[in-house]
């Protein structure tokens, strides 16, 4: 530990320090959507830890990029990761708020999508789909969450979160929510 | 430049807020509960923009300024958004026309604005095209749906044309701080937005069987300051709490 103030970047998984703060996010889920962690939603860019001497603790650096930009659950989001990171004993904390490369659905994990699946929610789909303004395009196939048919519509492409779109299902009738491609 | 960078970035926040106010007002009032949502959906978006362009703003004048100051605390004249957002929202037609004409405008200014050579403002831009992209799609299927619809929808639609439709002019006359925005290179060529806008509006319109209003006198003055009576109103609602409880937190 006599390396001062080097910067670890999220790849850079062997750190032991490094895998206890992503352990540590990994317990901070979006308000809106209790079985996403912020790991999973692929909110975190960077982790960088300045590693100073053993009094004064390590300086932690977060770059966080919002989903949306009217999303109201990113400043819930940076009061929980504070919280979590002061419960494990980390006192210096900065988040920092990155807009550029603007997020997309694309870096939600494989694990978040399983989750988003069994809570009902669609997962979205890979960038195929990503939208363009023409009108009246041929709607996706999107995949019912709880009776797998393909066999769907889209009702309003808004619903009750801005990352989401409202689906019904044609087969079991139920309405489902689909993660929006963005 | 920072001054010229400052009077455009609190254009582009105007426009957004006043827009995202106006869609806000139809929460708990859309004809239906589906679109009820997505147009509070987009007013939320718009919200969010604002904030983004609000806070660089801040960030660049420094001297205490913050996003709070610069929505809650500035008088009517000192607002600079396009006359267009700041109309009532009349009808259902008149809204997703307005939402259409506008959103197609922000589409393709934004798109330009991507490759800003100011950064921030740039990296605004991305995030905010992916959101309006949205939005020029709904408007554009709603304007299609009405104006192809039924007699009453066409009806409104085409009223909703003569009464908007002179307010568009605006959005693509220069101010002088969008001529120095275009000249160093950091804002949008507002006569490759008209090109753009110009084909767009013509195809849903085409789809739509709305006739492309002929050449007409255009209101302007937004840009300047210079508001029609409704921005006042709004400010009073919006700004009250503010102007009567200073730093009131919620």
């Amino acid at each position: 530990m006599d390396s001062i103030n080097l910067p670890v970047t999220l790849s850079e998984l062997s750190d032991p320090l490094h895998i206890k703060v992503r352990e540590i996010l990994a317990t901070v889920s979006d308000p809106e959507i209790p079985v996403l962690s912020i790991i999973d939603l692929g909110i975190i860019r960077d982790i960088s830890i300045s590693q100073e001497n053993e009094s004064n603790g390590s300086e932690i650096t977060l770059q966080i990029t919002p989903t949306y930009t009217g999303c109201p659950a990113i400043d819930t989001i940076k009061i929980s990761i504070r919280m979590a990171l002061l419960e494990a004993g980390f006192k210096k904390i900065n988040i920092i708020e990155v807009l550029s490369p603007a997020w997309t659905t694309d870096w939600i994990t494989e694990k978040g999508r399983e989750n988003l699946k069994a809570y009902g929610i669609a997962p979205p789909q890979y960038q195929q789909s990503v939208c363009s303004p023409d009108s009246f395009q041929k709607e996706e196939a999107i995949q019912c969450p709880l009776c797998n048919s393909y066999h769907t519509r889209l009702v309003s492409q808004f619903a009750s979160t801005a990352c989401k779109a409202l689906y019904q299902c044609n087969d079991c009738k139920e309405p489902f929510d689909y993660f929006k491609c963005h | 430049m920072s001054k010229a960078l400052v009077s455009y970035l609190l254009s582009l926040a105007d426009n957004t807020l006043i827009l995202g106010h106006r869609n806000s007002e139809w929460c708990g009032h859309g004809p239906i509960l589906e679109q009820d949502i997505a147009i509070t959906n987009m007013a939320l978006d718009c919200i969010g923009q604002a904030r983004n362009f609000y806070q660089y703003t801040a960030q660049l004048m420094g001297n205490h300024t913050t996003e709070d100051s610069l929505a809650y605390l500035r008088d009517v004249t000192e607002f600079t958004n396009c006359l267009l957002v700041e109309l009532p929202n009349g009808d259902w037609a008149q809204t997703v026309l307005r939402h259409f004409l506008f959103s197609t405008f922000q589409y393709y200014v934004y798109q330009q604005l991507q490759n800003s050579s100011d950064p921030q403002l740039a990296a605004i831009a991305e995030k905010g095209f992916k959101e309006i992209t949205y939005h020029v799609r709904w408007s554009s299927e709603w304007v299609i749906r009405l104006g192809d619809g039924t007699e009453e929808s066409k009806d409104r639609i085409l009223q909703a044309l003569d009464t908007v439709w002179g307010y568009t002019g605006e959005l693509f006359q220069p101010a002088d701080f969008d001529l120095q925005a275009q000249q160093e290179g950091w804002g949008a060529d507002l006569l490759l937005v008209k090109r753009n806008w110009d084909e767009k509006i013509k195809a849903v319109f085409e789809e739509a069987t709305i006739p492309m209003p002929a050449t007409t006198w255009m209101h302007a003055g937004g840009k300047q300051g210079k508001h029609t009576e409704h921005l006042g109103f709004i400010l009073a609602e919006m700004q009250f709490l503010q102007r009567a409880y200073p730093n009131s937190e919620w």
